[in-house]
């Protein structure tokens, strides 16, 4: 009886003690998810231009959706992004580590070049590659130009560089190329997961007569997939969450012709500048669905080939 | 161990050599950009090694654009986000892994699955709330939200006390101390490495905001860093040394943190990579 009160006394404690620990969470919690959720939600029904009071019009933010041509073009941006930058950056990441690991010389100094350019400010990152991707002046056509007027004395045609930025063509390929430069934080986490593939295996897999290329495929990637799996459902939030670049290197505007307008900045747009902020909340949770079912996809196709090492 | 013959061994010297070089070359147009003269900056084919040196872009731009007022707006809701952070998270992360108690595990689940929202979905009504407050156009926005922990910082951390042997706080609660001095005087200066990376990545993330700034200041004398340079870069966008030379010092604090703070920073890396 005694030593049974004692112990709910402590757990009493315990609790209380947790609870007041926790508290600064829990109140943010309240106060900067649950409540904006909710409010977000029942905005998404309302015209709301944040000057008067929400007025509540039932579905007709979401029916707009389906007849608002620059959604489309958005969607169309942001997933064409996505599906070229997250696949491009996990190979390249992939790439660069399994180079890293080969036991070279000089690690720490690769490693560092490699990761440097991810925590350039994004701001500074954009302009310095606006200046890079500038059709006549910049470096990277100043590369293409002059290798490409080598091309002939081999017989090919000769190549220049293209608009990037100021081509609608060229401007998502322009935002993809530079978001490779920022693959470093992903070379950091393979090469940590390479690091953590057991020798053994390697060694029993030499034995057997494998290959190189053998290995690579049998011993390496199923050890890795957990590390290229947790980076792709990353990416893949990130990039239908893309914003600051674009927005930086066309000053808001989403050009040219609308070939860089990403979700993210049409939603901006709708909430901070044409005042539609139930619109602007309707098109939150379409992204939060859509992020949620990419996510729920992965997670669905990576049980047939993710390898939690026997777990 | 992959295993290497001669030829495969130069082979990937050579891959390392060139992707470094891709890599690096961005940084240094960055830099003799933030050199060259307006003729030099236009000049076909590119001028590798500028000459003269045109210090001045620096002094320029930074006069141009008012630097120094951003830095001070920048350094506030900085230093703001990291006592904010290393305060509130080091608490909620105590009250997850350190004291046992029911509904704890319900509580981290809570904060992880705040990490699945997106920013947008709150944006709008978070807005409409500090509007009411009174709020818009001050750092407070930046900052207060801060002080409410962040899920991910708070994972961190947690996952660093958990790995702090249990003997250690028990024997001081059968000692008698409150939980408040276990934390300070037990937990606390044993995780100075995890309360750095955690420091490190709230003053990273402040200082590299792009979003917040531009929702929530009008004021040019209330500017940020990244708000300051994305306007200079919008209507002066043809002063290419000026503004190489305005990115190249709002970079180099970062650069320079990053090497003074390298292990913390990888460490950081790693341990978000570990969970996948």
């Amino acid at each position: 009886m005694g030593n049974g009160s004692h112990t709910s006394r402590i757990e009493r404690t315990h609790r209380r003690n947790g609870l007041l620990f926790t508290l600064p969470a829990l109140l943010g919690l309240a106060g900067f998810t649950l409540y904006p959720m909710a409010a977000s939600l029942y905005y998404s029904f309302c015209r709301y231009t944040g000057l008067k009071p929400p007025v509540w019009t039932g579905l007709s933010n979401y029916f707009h959706m389906l007849h608002d041509p620059m959604l489309r073009t958005a969607l169309w941006n942001t997933f064409y992004y996505t599906a070229f930058a997250v696949p491009l950056g996990v190979a390249t990441a992939f790439f660069l580590a399994v180079l890293l690991n080969a036991r070279v010389r000089g690690l720490a100094f690769f490693r560092t070049i490699f990761y440097l350019p991810s925590i350039v400010p994004v701001v500074a990152s954009s302009v310095l590659w606006l200046w890079l991707l500038n059709p006549e002046n910049g470096l990277i056509n100043a590369i293409i130009d002059g290798v490409g007027r080598l091309l002939p004395r081999l017989g090919l045609p000769a190549i220049t560089g293209p608009g990037w930025l100021a081509d609608p063509v060229w401007s998502k390929p322009a935002l993809i190329l530079m978001s490779t430069w920022g693959v470093g934080a992903w070379v950091i986490i393979y090469l940590a997961g390479l690091q953590d593939v057991p020798q053994e295996l390697y060694e029993a897999a030499s034995l057997d007569g494998a290959s190189n290329w053998q290995k690579t495929r049998h011993v390496t990637m199923p050890f890795m997939s957990p590390y290229i799996f947790f980076t792709v459902v990353m990416g893949v939030i990130g990039g239908l969450q893309y914003f600051t670049q674009a927005w930086v290197m066309t000053r808001g505007t989403g050009g040219p012709v609308n070939s860089t307008m990403m979700y993210s900045m049409y939603l901006f747009q709708n909430a901070f500048q044409f005042f539609k902020m139930g619109y602007a909340c309707a098109l939150a949770w379409l992204l939060f669905v859509l992020i949620m079912g990419a996510t729920l996809l992965i997670f669905r196709t990576s049980a047939r080939y993710v390898y939690y090492g026997g777990r | 161990m992959i295993q290497q013959n001669r030829a495969t061994r130069i082979a990937t010297y050579c891959l390392l050599c060139i992707f470094s070089v891709a890599f690096f070359l961005p940084f240094y147009w960055l830099l003799s950009t933030s050199l060259k003269t307006e003729s030099q900056v236009f000049r076909i084919p590119p001028v590798w090694f500028p000459h003269p040196l045109k210090w001045s872009n620096y002094t320029d731009g930074l006069t141009f654009v008012p630097f120094f007022t951003y830095l001070r707006n920048t350094l506030v809701i900085c230093v703001g986000n990291v006592v904010g952070a290393l305060l509130s998270c080091s608490l909620v992360a105590y009250g997850l892994a350190i004291i046992p108690w029911k509904g704890r595990d319900f509580v981290f689940f809570l904060i992880l699955s705040t990490m699945m929202l997106p920013y947008q979905v709150v944006m709008v009504p978070l807005f409409t709330v500090f509007t009411k407050l009174g709020w818009i156009d001050t750092f407070l926005p930046l900052i207060v939200p801060a002080f409410f922990g962040n899920a991910f910082l708070i994972f961190l951390l947690r996952q660093f006390f958990m790995s702090i042997p249990k003997d250690l706080t028990e024997a001081a609660r059968i000692d008698g101390c409150a939980e408040i001095q276990i934390y300070r005087r037990v937990i606390l200066p044993l995780s100075k490495p995890a309360m750095a990376t955690v420091a490190l990545f709230s003053f990273m993330g402040a200082w590299n905001d792009y979003l917040g700034p531009l929702i929530y200041l009008f004021d040019q004398g209330k500017y940020t860093l990244s708000l300051g340079l994305a306007m200079f870069s919008s209507q002066y966008g043809s002063y290419w040394g000026m503004l190489m030379a305005v990115s190249t010092v709002v970079t180099l604090p970062i650069i320079i943190l990053f090497f003074f703070t390298q292990r913390t920073f990888i460490q950081g890396i790693t341990m978000t990579g570990l969970k996948a």
